[in-house]
C-alpha cells in the first residue's frame, strides 16, 4: 500500500513547516502531488503558496533567516534528510518564477543551456537540445532565427517561455510554477496555459495561481491555502463545483481574498 | 497677481543663476588653461625619439623616455595583478557574506585606506618590501599602487554585486547551480562591465601617482632588467626633470606630462564607454 502510494504520488509533503525568522508562515502542510498531473495551488495573497512550493525544491532556505522543518518525499526519499544535497534536488525539481528572469548576459541559446553550462555538465548535441526544449516550450518558431540575440530582447511572454525551456533542459521530474502568468498579457497567458497542457503527462507540475479560471483550466487537482494552512485539497472539478469547506467556497465566490 | 513679488523672484533667480555660471567658469578656466599649456609645451617637445629612445645626459639630442613609458605600463600592470583579484574577491565577500561584524570591520578599513595619503602607502611598502629585498623594484612600486587601488575596487565590486537582481541569483540556484558558481558565473558576470569601469577608473588614478613610487620603484636611466629592479616611470621622471636646470630635460618633462594626461583621459573615456555599454546591455 505504502509503495503504491509512493508511486502514485511524486512528491509528498508531510507536516511541513516553514519560518521567515520568527514568523511561522507554513503551519504543517500535508499534501501530495500526483505523478504526471497538474496541481494548482490557490489562496489569498500571503497565505504561503510561494513558500510551500519553494520548500519542495529547497529554495525556501536560500532566503536569509528562512528555515523549513518536516518531510518532503520525492519518489519516497526525504529531501530534507541529512546528507541530501539541495543542489541535486533542484536539478530534479525545476522552478519557474513569477517574474520572467532570463540571464541578461546570455543569448537565447545560452539561456536554454544555462543549467548545463553553469553546472559544468556536457551534452552531446547542444543544438538539438536547444531546439527540442524551445519546441517543447512553444517558442522555437518565434526565435529560431535569433538564437544568438540576448534573452533580454524578448517580450515578457517569450521570456517566460524561455525560462520554461531553460528548466526543461535539465530534464526535471517536477516543475514548480509560481504565478507564471501574473506578469503577462492574456495572449501570452493563453500560450503558457497551452504549454502546461502539453507538459502534463510528462512532468509532475505544481502551479500557484491567483486566477480561479486558470486553476480550473489547467489543473487536475486544486489545493486551497489559507493563513499558512491547507484548507482543502481535491480534484479540481469537485473543489470548484462543491467545495466541502465554507472558507473555500467563500474564496471561490469572491467573498474574500 | 503680485507683480512686485514676481519681479523680485525673477531678480533673485537671475542673480543665483549668474553666480552659478561664474563659479563654474572659475572652476573650468584653470583646467582648460592647464590642459592648453601642457598641450602647447609638451607638444613642442614630443617626437618619435621620445617614445623610442632612452634618456641621455643633458645636452645630447634625441633623448626619450621609452623606458619610463614601459615602466609605467609595467607598474600599472603589476598593480592590477595584485589589486584587482584581491579587491574583487574582497568585494564578493562583502556583498555576499558581509552582513556581520567582520564585514563591517573590512568595510571600515577599506574606507580608511581610501583616505590614506598615497605617500604613506609608498612608505609602508618601503618598510615591508624594499628594505627586506635590499633594493627598489617594480614589484614594490606595483604593490604600493595596488594598495591605492584596493579600496576603490573592493567597494565598487561590492556595490555593483548588490545591484544584481536577486531574481537572477534565484534563477541560477533553482537550476541546481551551486552557490559559488552562481556567484562567479551569474552575479559577477552580470556586474562585470560595471566592475571593469571601476577598475579602469582606479587605474587612471594610480597611473598619475608619483609619491608612492619615490621609495618603491624609484627610477632607472635605462631598461629595468626585471620586475625586481628599480624601474623608471613617467611620473617620477617628470618629477626629476621638472627640477632639472637643463632646458631640454624640462621640455621632456612637459612631453611626459602630455603623454600622461592623454593616457589618463583615454582611460576615463573608456570607462564611460563601458558604462554606456552596461546600460545598453541591461535593457
Ligand atoms: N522574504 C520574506 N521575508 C519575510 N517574510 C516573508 C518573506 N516572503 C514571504 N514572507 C511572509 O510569509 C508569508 C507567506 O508568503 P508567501 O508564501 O509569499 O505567500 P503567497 O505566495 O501565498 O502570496 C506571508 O505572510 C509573507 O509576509
Ligand atoms: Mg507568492
Amino acid at each position: 500500500m505504502e509503495a503504491d502510494d509512493d508511486k502514485r504520488y511524486k512528491v509528498r509533503a508531510i507536516d511541513l513547516h516553514a519560518w521567515f525568522g520568527t514568523s511561522h508562515s507554513l503551519k504543517g502542510i500535508t499534501m501530495d502531488l500526483v505523478d504526471r498531473h497538474v496541481t494548482a495551488i490557490i489562496g489569498p495573497s500571503g497565505c504561503g503558496k510561494s513558500t510551500f512550493i519553494r520548500c519542495l525544491n529547497r529554495m525556501h532556505e536560500v532566503v536569509s533567516g528562512a528555515r523549513a522543518e518536516g518531510t518532503v518525499l520525492l519518489d519516497g526519499e526525504n529531501i530534507y534528510a541529512s546528507g541530501i544535497d539541495a543542489v541535486l534536488v533542484r536539478r530534479r525539481v525545476g522552478m519557474v518564477f513569477q517574474k520572467p528572469n532570463p540571464f541578461p548576459t546570455m543569448t537565447i541559446r545560452d539561456n536554454v543551456l544555462a543549467g548545463l553550462k553553469l553546472n559544468g555538465l556536457r551534452t552531446r548535441d547542444p543544438d538539438a537540445l536547444v531546439e527540442r526544449c524551445l519546441r517543447q516550450s512553444a517558442l522555437w518558431e518565434e526565435v529560431k532565427e535569433q538564437l544568438h540575440k540576448s534573452g533580454a530582447s524578448l517580450s515578457g511572454g517569450q521570456q517566460q517561455r524561455l525560462c520554461i525551456a531553460r528548466t526543461l533542459a535539465l530534464e526535471p521530474e517536477v516543475i514548480l510554477m509560481d504565478e507564471p502568468c501574473s506578469a503577462l498579457d492574456p495572449i501570452a497567458t493563453a500560450k503558457i496555459e497551452e504549454l502546461i497542457h502539453e507538459l502534463r503527462g510528462k512532468y509532475t507540475i505544481a502551479i500557484v495561481t491567483h486566477s480561479m479560471q486558470q486553476a480550473a483550466r489547467v489543473s487536475d487537482f486544486t489545493a486551497f491555502f489559507y493563513l499558512g494552512e491547507l484548507i482543502e485539497y481535491g480534484d479540481t472539478d469537485s473543489i470548484f463545483t462543491k467545495p466541502s469547506n465554507p472558507r473555500t467556497e467563500d474564496y471561490l465566490t469572491g467573498r474574500f481574498g | 497677481m503680485d507683480l512686485a513679488g514676481y519681479r523680485r523672484r525673477r531678480l533673485v533667480d537671475l542673480a543665483v543663476r549668474g553666480a552659478c555660471v561664474a563659479a563654474t567658469l572659475v572652476a573650468v578656466v584653470p583646467l582648460v588653461l592647464i590642459l592648453g599649456y601642457i598641450v602647447v609645451k609638451g607638444g613642442a617637445a614630443l617626437s618619435p625619439a621620445f617614445f623610442l629612445e632612452l634618456p641621455k645626459p643633458a645636452g645630447e639630442t634625441g633623448a626619450g623616455m621609452a623606458n619610463a613609458i614601459v615602466g609605467t605600463l609595467t607598474l600599472v600592470g603589476l598593480a592590477c595583478a595584485f589589486g584587482v583579484p584581491l579587491g574583487v574577491f574582497a568585494g564578493i565577500y562583502l556583498a555576499e557574506f558581509g552582513d556581520n561584524w567582520l564585514g563591517t570591520v573590512i568595510r571600515f578599513c577599506s574606507d580608511v585606506m581610501a583616505g590614506v595619503p598615497s605617500i604613506v602607502s609608498g612608505l609602508f611598502v618601503y618598510a615591508l618590501v624594499v628594505v627586506p629585498m635590499g633594493r627598489n623594484s617594480a614589484i614594490a612600486g606595483g604593490l604600493a599602487l595596488a594598495m591605492l587601488m584596493l579600496p576603490t575596487v573592493t567597494r565598487t565590486t561590492e556595490e555593483l554585486l548588490k545591484l544584481v537582481p536577486n531574481a537572477l541569483r534565484e534563477a541560477a540556484l533553482a537550476l541546481g547551480v551551486p552557490e559559488w558558481r552562481t556567484t562567479l558565473w551569474v552575479v559577477l558576470r552580470t556586474a562585470a562591465p560595471g566592475i571593469a569601469t571601476g577598475v579602469v577608473l582606479a587605474v587612471a588614478r594610480v597611473t598619475g601617482e608619483t609619491a608612492p613610487l619615490l621609495f618603491t620603484s624609484l627610477n632607472n636611466n635605462g631598461w629595468a632588467d626585471g620586475i625586481d629592479q628599480p624601474t623608471a616611470s613617467l611620473t617620477v621622471q617628470i618629477y626629476q626633470y621638472a627640477g632639472s636646470p637643463f632646458e631640454d630635460q624640462q621640455a621632456q618633462a612637459w612631453a611626459a606630462a602630455l603623454v600622461l594626461v592623454v593616457v589618463v583621459l583615454v582611460l576615463n573615456i573608456s570607462a564611460r564607454i563601458l558604462v554606456r555599454h552596461r546600460v545598453a546591455g541591461a535593457r
